[in-house]
């Protein structure tokens, strides 16, 4: 478990994938590994966000409540990143993440990578490229998904 | 002690004509042998050497001309040790009457800042005060010891040459003082212009002692407001001020010194102008002229002296005025007592006023309050802010004077009633309420501190008789401040013990004890002081070792240490060290500096690897810090390196690869890179830089080194002992015994949690406040945070169970739900008691049995609640 393990993960992490290494190291050095144990949550539905969270090792469920109960909406394991919004900006986590393994993960604070952003605009940069491309697929599929919404109720 | 004499020489004729006396009597007595040692000579050269030779008679004794020499010389030699003591005597004792005085002067200042009513310190700032009471006064005690003795032996000289003069011939003897008259008008003139001089330079370094002062106190302010080029040029304005001063003084002084040696050489001019004349004319001798000449040289020691002292006497007569004027102001509290307090009656009755008038400091006045109020009652003062009510609640207290009426709480007029006495019924805390140096007990205890205890006399305190007779000498309090002043009964509790219960229900009621647990977790302990903490503390470590034995999570938070065992969340300086530094010398980065350990590391052929490790680590600290800005606050919180040196360090890099950074021995360079590993954290760092072959030699290297240090370096550190209290470490730290492990998620939060469950369950909780109690508020409690502090005065308040406690704004630093809480608090443990509470919630008035309603000075209603509410109704319904 090293530093340059660390730059690694963070370099298969779309959202950092165009940062250079040396700005990715900083940002390893400044960000936390942690240990999750099994059972733990990593942030709950509604909390107010601080840190995006890289799973290095484990497992994960993602639940999000609903008027019957909390239901599981998806898995996350190595390589994923939760929580990255929040980074971004401030809204409360939209899920809850819990631990199903013994979860490793790399947090990286709010305060951490805006310094990051702040000191080296050209990480800004890479950063919105990614986002606006992120955007143009959501808005891609928002549209078809109106367009099947219309045929499938006959407006 | 009624007012301070007008004149230094009142002050000391008023407390030390006696020993004034006894210096002049000794330098009167010593005198005759003066003379005698001084005629010696003249008689060895006349008697014993010239006279021719035969017997000689030596005070009725008949003895031969040698012998005569010798005893001649043995009795020079007697009267040179007979002068020494003498002088010694008289300036040893010169110099105690001085310092006595002066202690009596500055203790009469300060026991007067303490009785200043409270306008006074609207005009005399602290700078100013420091100033007078440290600098000003200071020069006094070397006059006071010359204050009379000086002009006499110096005038007895010259009066005793100028009759020797005047005897030889009475002409000369008016040409050696016709000029006295003029010298004792012109100087006189001058004097007095230097004297202007002095005042205004005594008044210029006020001055400065006010603005440095208010520069140290309000230093964030002026950077904040980006104003320290303005400070300083005014700084510099107002030295440029006091330099023109001292030089015009200068000017002065040194003229005044020319004209007198002027004066005093223009004697000699006419004694050989006049008397060379009448020599001429046949109507003197030449010897008698001479003899003149030699006497007036005479005349100028003593005369030079007498000037000297005058001005001397001047310049401390001004610094006496103008302290003494500062220090005289009226309303004067009375005289501060030594006696034992009578006891206070309890206030019971009513809180009365009758056409009350006061002003307030920042100008607000209380106009004719009138009023009546039974009780005890929980009162709430209600008004817009500047209506008067700190005006009100400061008078009830008796802190500020009122102008007229009467004020009475049950049988006090509280006027007549001195604020130190009425402060034993009647509590006041303030908008922002100061905390004291010293712990955070020691300001608890304040309020108890009456007086000490008759039976603690001598056990308890601390003065040695001699100490306490030079108190008395000086009129300085005779009591003994180390004596135990506790006032059990007055804070209802019998003993130290119930005392300790006491301390600790006030300071939970103000909502301080989380604060205080937090400090006495964080605080270390003596062993030697407290054996019984200790015993407890290690009985807590084997509950919670046993505890992460049985359950597996929490084992995973903690890293114990083992002295077997590298801790990964530790420094490698602390696994090196395997303690607590208790000297400087053994701190995380001088660590390598010590010549044992260098010695270990060498041994061990371990100092290369660190270097190794050192060169690494320093090109990471390069590589990721190279570009940020030098403030960036990164460097300060991750960086090995400060930003000023990562240019040297870049260079050093640049002189040396890895292996000749290992292979380095001395100097500079090898230092520093055995210095920067020292910081590292293996589990937090995550530099893979300390391997696992490395983290056993750092093992093995530790106990090398316990074994080679000698004992008196051994107890510069206390060693982590698995069974043994650390006395360098935090009372967390020693029931921890281990690290918290830095990449496990809620590590600190968990192990806080099942900490205090077993500090609950063990009922350790009062041990642990009982130290954090002992935390240092710092001066001006700068330690503690505005509402730790604020919380601290109202404990402060209530340890000594008032009658009526006076709330002015008092929680108006915290925020509202912390505000509510706090009134539910101090509601409760004040019921049965009065309770006057100035505080802007409209809202709280349902929770206080009276109300007193102010507008702009006035007192525009007073009733219960309910009527004040039902009247505000009916005047809105009005209005509308």
């Amino acid at each position: 478990m090293s530093l340059n393990d660390d730059v690694k993960v963070l370099k298969s992490i779309p959202l950092f994938a165009k940062i250079e290494p040396a700005k990715l190291k900083l940002l390893a050095f400044t960000s936390e590994r942690l240990t999750f144990m099994e059972g733990d949550d990593l942030f709950l539905e509604g909390d107010v966000g601080d840190a995006a969270y890289i799973i290095l090792d484990g497992e994960a469920s993602v639940r999000v409540g609903t008027p019957g109960g909390a239901v599981e909406v998806a898995r996350i394991g190595r390589n994923d990143i939760v929580g990255e919004i929040a980074i971004l900006c401030d809204i409360p986590r939209t899920a809850t993440i819990s631990a199903l393994t013994d979860l490793v993960t790399l947090r990286i604070s709010k305060d951490g990578f805006f310094h990051l952003v702040t000191q080296f605009p050209q990480v800004g940069v890479e950063i919105m490229a990614e986002l606006a491309q992120r955007l143009q697929n959501t808005t891609q599929a928002l549209t078809r998904a109106r367009a099947e919404l219309a045929a499938a109720t006959g407006h | 002690m009624a007012a301070l004499p007008r004149t230094i020489f009142g002050y000391v004729r008023a407390h030390s004509w006696r020993n004034q006396l006894v210096i002049l009597a000794l330098t009167l007595s010593s005198l005759p042998f003066f003379y005698l040692w001084v005629e010696l000579p003249k008689r060895i050269v006349d008697d014993a050497l010239g006279g021719g030779p035969g017997a000689r008679d030596f005070y009725g004794f008949e003895v031969s001309r040698l012998d005569y020499l010798w005893l001649l010389c043995l009795l020079f030699l007697v009267l040179v040790v007979v002068n020494g003591i003498f002088k010694y005597i008289i300036n040893v004792y010169k110099g105690i009457v001085g310092e006595r005085m002066l202690r009596r002067l500055r203790y009469e200042l300060y026991g007067r800042i303490l009785r200043f009513p409270p306008a006074q310190f609207r005009m005399t700032s602290q700078g100013q005060l420091v100033q007078m009471i440290n600098a000003e006064v200071e020069p006094l005690g070397g006059f006071i010891g010359d204050a009379y003795s000086l002009p006499a032996y110096q005038g007895g000289m010259l009066l005793t040459i100028l009759v020797f003069m005047f005897v030889q011939n009475p002409l000369m003897g008016f040409a050696a003082i016709a000029l006295y008259p003029v010298q004792v008008l012109v100087i006189p003139r001058l004097q007095r212009q230097v004297n202007l001089l002095g005042k205004a330079r005594v008044r210029q370094v006020r001055v400065l002692a006010e603005q440095i002062g208010e520069t140290a106190s309000g230093v964030d302010d002026i950077r904040a407001n980006a104003a320290t080029a303005f400070r300083a040029a005014r700084f510099a304005d107002e030295l440029g001020k006091i330099f023109f001063i001292r030089l015009n003084i200068y000017k002065k002084k040194f003229f005044i010194k020319f004209l007198n040696n002027f004066l005093a050489q223009f004697a000699p001019f006419l004694f050989y102008s006049i008397g060379g004349y009448l020599v001429l004319q046949g109507e003197l001798t030449i010897g008698a002229i001479l003899a003149i000449v030699a006497a007036h040289e005479k005349l100028t020691s003593p005369w030079k002296e007498l000037l000297t002292y005058y001005q001397m006497m001047w310049d401390s007569q001004i610094k006496y005025e103008q302290v003494v004027a500062q220090f005289d102001p009226d309303g004067l509290r009375p005289p501060l007592s030594d006696a034992p307090p009578e006891p206070v009656e309890p206030i019971a009755g009513a809180l009365a006023a009758r056409g009350v008038t006061a002003c307030d400091l920042d100008g607000v006045r209380l106009e004719t309050a009138s009023f009546e109020i039974a009780l005890p009652a929980h009162i709430a003062v209600q008004g817009a802010p500047g209506s008067g009510q700190s005006a009100l609640l400061r008078a009830v207290a008796g802190l500020l004077p009122h102008e007229t009426g009467s004020l009475r709480l049950g049988s006090h007029e509280v006027q007549r009633v001195d604020a130190d006495v009425l402060g034993a019924r009647v509590a006041y805390v303030g908008p922002g309420a100061h905390v004291f140096q010293g712990s955070v007990r020691d300001n608890l205890l304040l309020a108890l501190k009456r007086h000490p205890r008759p039976s603690s006399g001598a056990a308890g305190g601390r003065r040695s008789a001699r100490d306490q007779a030079e108190a008395v000498a000086s009129a300085n309090s005779p009591l003994d401040s180390a004596a135990d002043w506790i006032d059990y009964a007055a804070a209802g509790c019998g003993d130290e013990q119930e005392l300790e219960d006491c301390l600790a229900r006030a300071v939970q009621t103000v909502r301080l004890e989380r604060e205080v647990y937090g400090f006495g977790l964080r605080g270390t302990v003596d062993p030697a002081q407290a054996p019984d903490v200790v015993e407890r503390v290690l009985e807590a470590r084997r509950r919670f070792v046993e505890r992460r034995r049985d359950d597996t999570r929490l084992a995973r938070l903690v890293e114990s240490f083992d002295p077997e065992r590298f801790n990964q969340n530790a420094t490698v300086a602390e696994n090196l060290l395997f303690g607590t530094s208790l000297d400087p010398t053994y701190d995380i980065q001088r660590l390598p500096q010590s010549r044992y350990v260098r010695q270990v590391l060498r041994e061990q052929g371990l100092d290369r690897e660190l270097r190794r490790v050192g060169h690494a680590l320093a090109s990471t600290m390069v590589e990721l810090f190279t570009d940020l800005p030098p403030d960036h606050e990164y460097f300060r919180r991750y960086s090995f390196i400060g930003a000023d040196d990562l240019a040297d360090y870049q260079a050093l890099l640049g002189r040396v690869d890895e292996d000749q950074a290992a292979a380095l021995d001395t100097g500079a360079d090898a230092e520093r890179l055995l210095a920067l590993p020292m910081m590292l954290i293996p589990a937090r760092h995550r530099l893979g830089l300390i391997d696992e072959a490395l983290q056993d030699r750092l093992v093995r290297a530790r106990h090398g080194l316990r074994a080679a240090l000698p004992p008196a370096e051994l107890a510069k550190i206390a060693f982590f002992e698995p069974d043994g209290f650390n006395r360098g470490a935090s009372l967390q730290d020693n029931i921890l015994f281990g690290r918290i492990a830095l990449d496990q998620a809620n590590a600190e939060a968990t192990v806080t949690t099942q900490m205090a469950e077993i500090i609950d369950e063990m009922g350790l909780r009062r041990l642990i406040l009982r130290v954090g109690l002992e935390a240092e508020a710092g001066v001006g409690g700068i330690r503690l945070s505005v509402a730790q502090r604020q919380k601290l005065a109202l404990a402060r308040a209530l340890v000594r169970r008032p009658d009526v406690l006076v709330l002015d704004d008092a929680t108006a630093v915290f925020d509202r739900q912390e505000q509510a809480a706090l009134r539910d608090a101090l509601l409760e443990a004040m019921a049965g008691r009065t309770v006057l509470w100035a505080h802007d919630h409209p809202e709280w008035i349902e929770r206080f049995d009276r109300v007193i309603v102010l507008d702009r000075g006035h007192v525009a209603a007073v009733g219960t609640p309910a009527e004040i509410e039902l009247r505000q109704r009916d005047a809105s319904e009005a209005a509308e």
